[in-house]
């Protein structure tokens, strides 16, 4: 512990100095992505048909609003937030509509790109919601228990709904669908970290010792297990093992940031190979993506055509260095899911592996700030609601591109803004949302606490009457 | 907690590396045989995406292309699709081309690097070049002449320029719209279905593709072959030649339809056709000869590319005598295209030599400019001037006193020799009708066309569906055609 203090110390700034706020910076780096998206756009319409795309002015229009309202609540209510952070959101949901759009023009009868456009507003709208109305984000460990509670509801809600491609993850009503897991994620994020902040030297400390390991007591462990096997097997009844390997993910990396206990990094790795060994033999779904995954040209040997990861990889294999253009690909050869689990292969192909590397960059340093703001935050609460927050979006990232592009064995997820998905979009801008909030309490000076008294934020409970909930520790007791 | 968050970073880091590596590994260094695998459509894509170049005929494209808007886009369509299907072939998006929709396949699909302004500038550019076209030897009105000639029987015309080898005509009968099998849709799949179902083959090239007992007219290479060697000094000498004639250690005996044919010359027998004299000498000019005749004129040569590949024409080899006595007078086992039928004409009318026969004038890129000319060669010498100019005399009293005075041009010297090739089990088939011409105005210095002709099923009585009957009328057509033009 004394070396957490010590980095925590050299990391804390001065009281004298003043941090920059660096709204300008985001302001025309936000632009700058506008304009790239723009561009994009543009781009697509002139391969395909020569001249401008329709609606030219009110795409550009309509995205540049977005990120300028979003832009605003933050320089209004988060002042100090991370600059870089915004605009890569918007850089990549606006490729994502780009992308989108461009598939579309090849599958008319399927139009996603204006449904999206609206769930990305609503993503902003909740976006500058939780910028706006969540003054400290203290205030979510008081919603720890009703966190997980809404989690274990909105997994449990799509079994009663059909299964949807194999899945039961779904809940449709009136022409909209949308993916209750992936709101989930969020709330699972919270809990863990609120429970984990107040548990952590119990979870770390306390507690027997078995041979290497030393486990702690069935009092502290068992909620957190049993959280966690619960949704684990939820999401192997609905079958969307995407998700539950993230979910698996998102509490190692908490657990071991929270406790430092390398046993459970240990313990969880040997629990994730022994799943996914049963998974992969047993479970009959998910064996055919291991087969998939080993031999995936076998279908095409076989005599039935390349199934939908082979011509992943053919539209991979496409693109090659410098991607042959937006709109100039065929992409679409994929098949159903093009615009949503394998949109990564649309970004392959038509822009290569040079944009290929440029999108993993964006992503790695949106979960690099993420992480940073998990360094710089003073409550553990907070550290571990980063690192959680950010984890989701790098797990998520490694999970589908790594399955699309044949590294790991596919599972359906949704790529972080880029695919088509109301809830994934939405999900997507309410980390962003938190992630800014936590950058700004991160990046404020001590005496800058809007409610706060100056010194008193580890000792004393987040807001004027919140109660302690969890910090302290009383909690789950 | 910092350090452990370090950790947990470090661990992100290395799956950021696995992706990006895994990038690496498929885009660049697995592409080329994702991007080879037969699965993969983009290839196909590419293909359809650009109209296709076009076939010329007398300078007007035959072909045409039209945007379907579906994956693979643009389809072929043929004008006079059943009169050209012969020399373009089909191109279908799934039962790709024949002849020469799959010859220059390159230049017409703008994959011939020679389309390139620039070497290598497609490749780097990710483009292909506009469809090149193929400007054809074929003239027009000759081959309109022959598919009209022919009336929608069973048979086949192949017309050539006996100096330059320069194919003319080209038609086979019944015959079919390539436009059918064109796009990818259930009627390309039910046409390919109807057309290899129907029973007069209307997808068979008759013309290159197919080979028939040539009977008489193979009396021409006989002839030759006889001058050649020497066996025959005189054409007006009488041959010791009996009617009927036993074959040499067998049983059966030929004789002729017409009178006259014992111990007749050379002359009266090519005239009148009479097989006696003939199977005696092929039999007198022994197998060797006959052999190296024949495959001077192009016989047994499987290499043929006009620049479609030409089905073999076939001279038996072997030296029982009783075979090549009929192998002699075009039955046996000896079989011709009529293509190489009229190469036999030409190398008559050519003094002796044999042109390559080509199909191909020259290709171009989009614009105009001329990818590849092709320049006329001789093929072989059949055989020597000498006996070429008797045996064109030959040929011409066939037309002006013999069996094909049908063939007959006014103003033209026209030499031609019939042919009535028998077949099937005990000769019960319908016979084949042969006419093998060439033509010459009298103003010209050297014959302008020589022409085979063949109809399978005249619905006639046998002695009319000879040669002269059914066959030389087309000849005749399509060499004023040729004459006219």
């Amino acid at each position: 512990m004394t070396g957490t203090t010590g980095t925590a110390k050299a990391a804390e700034p001065t009281p004298a100095a003043r941090l920059p706020r660096r709204r300008g910076t985001e302001l025309a780096l936000t632009v700058v992505a506008v304009l790239l998206c723009v561009l994009g756009y543009f781009d697509v319409g002139l391969t395909l048909h020569g001249v401008p795309p329709p609606g030219a002015a009110v795409y550009g229009a309509g995205l540049g609003v977005l990120a300028l309202l979003a832009h605003l609540a933050v320089r209004w209510r988060a002042p100090y937030a991370d600059p870089l952070l915004l605009p890569i959101g918007v850089l990549l949901n606006g490729l994502g509509l780009v992308l989108i759009y461009r598939l579309d023009l090849a599958t008319p009868d399927d139009e996603a790109a204006p449904a999206q456009l609206v769930w990305s507003t609503i993503g902003v709208a909740f976006f500058i919601a939780v910028v706006v109305l969540l003054r400290d984000h203290r205030s979510l460990q008081r919603y720890a228990y009703l966190s997980m509670v809404a989690a274990l509801a909105l997994m449990i809600v799509p079994i009663f709904f059909p299964a949807v491609n194999g899945a039961r993850i779904w809940v449709r009503a009136g022409g909209f669908s949308i993916q209750p897991g992936e709101f989930a994620k969020v709330l699972l994020a919270v809990f863990f970290a609120s429970y984990l902040a107040a548990n952590r030297h119990a979870l770390a400390f306390a507690g027997r010792r078995i041979w290497l390991l030393r486990l702690p007591t069935g009092r502290i462990l068992g909620p957190i297990v049993a959280i966690w096997l619960f949704s684990v097997g939820v999401l192997v009844l609905e079958r969307d093992l995407g998700t539950s390997l993230l979910f698996f993910g998102l509490f190692v990396i908490v657990l071991y940031v929270a406790t430092g206990r390398t046993g459970w990094v240990a313990v969880g790795l040997v629990l994730a190979a022994v799943g996914a060994f049963a998974a992969g033999s047993l479970e009959p779904h998910v064996n055919g993506r291991v087969e998939d995954w080993l031999h995936p040209l076998a279908s095409i040997d076989a005599g039935r055509g390349p199934n939908q990861l082979a011509q992943s990889l053919f539209a991979f294999a496409a693109g090659g260095l410098l991607g042959t253009g937006l709109g100039a690909g065929h992409s679409v050869l994929i098949g159903f899911a093009t615009k949503s689990d394998f949109i990564l292969a649309t970004a392959g192909e038509e822009l290569g592996l040079a944009g290929l590397l440029a999108l993993f960059l964006l992503y790695a340093l949106l979960v690099e700030r993420g992480y940073r703001t998990g360094l710089a935050l003073r409550d553990p609460f907070g550290k571990l609601l980063a690192i959680g927050l950010a984890s989701i979006v790098a797990l998520q990232v490694f999970v589908i591109a790594g399955g699309v592009m044949g590294l790991i064995p596919l599972t359906g997820m949704a790529m972080p803004f880029l695919a088509q998905g109301g809830s994934s979009v939405v999900t997507n801008w309410i980390i962003v949302a938190l992630l800014i909030r936590l950058s700004d309490s991160a990046r404020r000076q001590p005496g800058e606490w809007a409610a706060d008294p100056p010194g008193a934020r580890n000792t004393r409970a987040p807001g004027p009457g919140a109660p302690a909930g969890l910090a302290g520790g009383g909690g789950p007791a | 907690m910092t350090p452990y968050i370090r950790r947990a970073a470090v661990l992100l880091v290395v799956l950021l590396a696995a992706l990006l590596v895994n990038a690496v590994r498929i885009q660049i260094i697995q592409a080329g045989p994702y991007d080879g695998n037969p699965a993969n459509r983009r290839h196909d894509i590419a293909r359809y995406g650009q109209p296709r170049g076009d076939i010329l005929v007398g300078g007007r494209p035959v072909t045409g292309s039209t945007d379907s808007g579906q994956r693979l886009r643009h389809e072929r369509t043929y004008t006079n699709g059943p009169l050209y299907a012969p020399v373009t072939g089909f191109a279908s998006q799934v039962y790709g081309t024949t002849f020469l929709e799959n010859a220059e396949d390159g230049v017409l699909s703008g994959t011939d690097p020679m389309l390139a302004t620039v070497p290598l500038w497609n490749d780097l550019s990710r483009t292909r070049s506009s469809g090149g076209d193929v400007v054809t030897t074929v003239r027009a009105a000759a081959q309109r002449a022959a598919y009209e000639g022919l009336g929608g029987r069973k048979g086949a015309v192949a017309a050539i320029d006996p100096s330059t080898g320069e194919i003319l005509a080209l038609v086979s009968s019944p015959s079919y719209d390539p436009g059918r099998l064109s796009g990818s849709g259930r009627k390309a799949a039910d046409a390919w279905a109807s057309l290899n179902a129907a029973k007069d083959k209307p997808m068979l090239n008759r013309a290159i593709r197919q080979t028939y007992p040539p009977g008489s007219t193979f009396k021409v290479v006989t002839a030759a072959a006889a001058l050649d060697s020497g066996t025959v000094t005189d054409v007006d000498a009488r041959t010791d030649s009996p009617d009927p004639y036993r074959l040499p250690g067998a049983s059966t005996s030929l004789s002729n339809e017409v009178e006259g044919c014992a111990d007749a010359s050379l002359r009266y027998a090519f005239e009148w056709s009479c097989n006696t004299v003939f199977a005696r000498l092929g039999v007198t000019t022994g197998a060797r000869r006959m052999t190296r005749t024949a495959e001077g004129f192009g016989f047994n040569d499987s290499g043929v590319r006009i620049p479609s590949g030409v089905a073999r024409s076939n001279f038996d080899t072997s030296p029982d005598k009783a075979r090549l006595a009929l192998s002699s007078i075009g039955q046996y086992n000896t079989r011709a295209t009529p293509l190489q039928m009229a190469m036999v004409s030409a190398a008559v009318a050519n003094g002796g030599s044999v042109p390559s026969p080509r199909l191909v004038e020259r290709t171009a890129t989009a614009g105009g400019t001329t990818v590849r000319q092709s320049g006329s060669r001789s093929l072989r010498q059949a055989m020597s001037a000498g006996t070429a100019a008797r045996l064109r005399e030959l040929m011409v009293d066939v037309v002006e006193g013999g069996t094909g005075r049908s063939a007959a041009i006014p103003g033209a010297q026209v030499g031609g020799k019939t042919g009535t090739a028998q077949h099937g089990v005990d000769n019960a088939g319908t016979p084949y009708a042969w006419f093998v011409s060439w033509a010459q105005a009298a103003t010209d210095t050297v014959p302008a066309v020589a022409v085979a002709v063949v109809v399978e099923d005249a619905s006639a009585v046998r002695e009319d569906i000879s040669g002269g009957g059914s066959a030389a009328p087309i000849a005749r057509a399509v060499m004023r055609a040729v004459l006219k033009s």
